[in-house]
């Protein structure tokens, strides 16, 4: 989660120039807010699985994001962290199995489908590389994010512009793809855990 | 359903600004007349007064409004919508009996306030909200 924040804290000017192009702006600097309190809080009060984090840093993500970003990643990590329920440590399948219930909970909030241009264009691929590992996950969710320069918006602030938005990178599904990199370098740490 | 005479359904205005919310509420309870007994909360803008969505307000007006007859939520766009559908999710972040409304935002609350006035339940009051998508403009 701190690497994750660390690398939001990073790209947040990057997320902010792509949403300015297609959005209102405020991607970067709403998810940079959303995961200093995420960070805040887990250093105040540590949660003892890592069910815990992912649903003590979700339920942060929708408090304090104040975009659409924040009930998306928010209902992400939550839905993750139920899944995984109570488990002291966790396997990368079980997580893959956790993050597969998390993106689908995604995809039933914002009601987008694959091609879309949202960051499930990044999460799903992702979700189905980690299969293989945790780097191929973060590629998949790299090109993921890429592929969505040539398609049309059709979610969010960024579908008012129709045909506009064809050939923008979806700030949504670069910063999937940032999450995705930071999970990879932990899980390279150490055991599959964030 | 249930919707106790004694008590009326509150009404909850999201918008991604705290001026819009403030607004529309003060415009549906001037345009409901003399006679508004439904509680109107507004829930605009970030807590620093930046345009977004709040989670912390949103629940906070919904618990100011609830009297045990439910809450409406009408929303504008975007966030506000996924934000309140993320906090329902949740199960216990909004009062019992809350539930977000599909309906226009502007007109949808001039009709929620005034259905809910006349002490109808949760459910007539969306129902009357979403009825406002009907009215064609051209």
């Amino acid at each position: 989660m701190t690497a994750a924040a660390a690398s939001v804290d990073r790209e947040a000017a990057r997320l902010t120039d792509l949403d300015s192009a297609i959005g209102d702006a405020d991607h970067g600097s709403n998810l940079q807010r959303g995961f200093a309190a995420v960070v805040k809080t887990l250093e105040t009060e540590p949660p003892q699985t890592p069910g815990a984090v992912l649903t003590t840093a979700g339920r942060q993500l929708i408090s304090t994001v104040g975009g659409a970003s924040g009930p998306l990643y928010g209902t992400l990590l939550r839905r993750t962290g139920k899944a995984l329920g109570e488990a002291g440590s966790v396997t990368a399948d079980e997580l893959r199995t956790a993050l597969r219930a998390g993106v689908d909970a995604v995809a039933q909030l914002g009601g987008a489908a694959p091609g879309d241009a949202t960051m499930l264009d990044a999460l799903n691929p992702a979700v189905e590389a980690l299969a293989t590992s945790f780097a191929a996950a973060a590629e998949a969710a790299v090109q993921g994010a890429e592929a969505t320069v040539p398609l049309q918006a059709r979610k969010g602030r960024a579908s008012y512009l129709g045909e506009r938005s064809i050939g923008h990178q979806d700030p949504g599904a670069t910063s999937s793809a940032l999450l995705f990199t930071a999970l990879a370098q932990t899980a390279d740490d150490g055991e599959g855990a964030k | 359903m249930s919707g106790p005479d004694t008590s009326y359904v509150g009404i909850v205005l999201v918008s991604h600004s705290g001026p819009v919310a403030e607004s529309v509420a003060r415009l549906a309870t001037g345009l409901a007349g003399g006679d508004v007994k439904a509680p109107v909360a507004a829930a605009g803008g970030t807590p620093d007064g930046g345009l977004g969505t709040s989670a912390e307000l949103i629940a906070e007006a919904a618990r100011e409004v609830d009297r045990g007859a439910g809450v409406a939520v009408l929303v504008d766009l975007g966030s506000a919508v996924l934000t309140v559908k993320a906090l329902l999710a949740e199960g216990d972040e909004l009062p019992e009996g809350t539930r977000l409304v599909d309906a226009p935002f502007v007109e949808g609350a001039v009709a929620a306030v005034v259905t809910a006035s006349t002490g109808a339940d949760v459910d007539a009051v969306a129902a009357a909200a979403g009825e406002a998508y009907a009215y064609r403009k051209d």
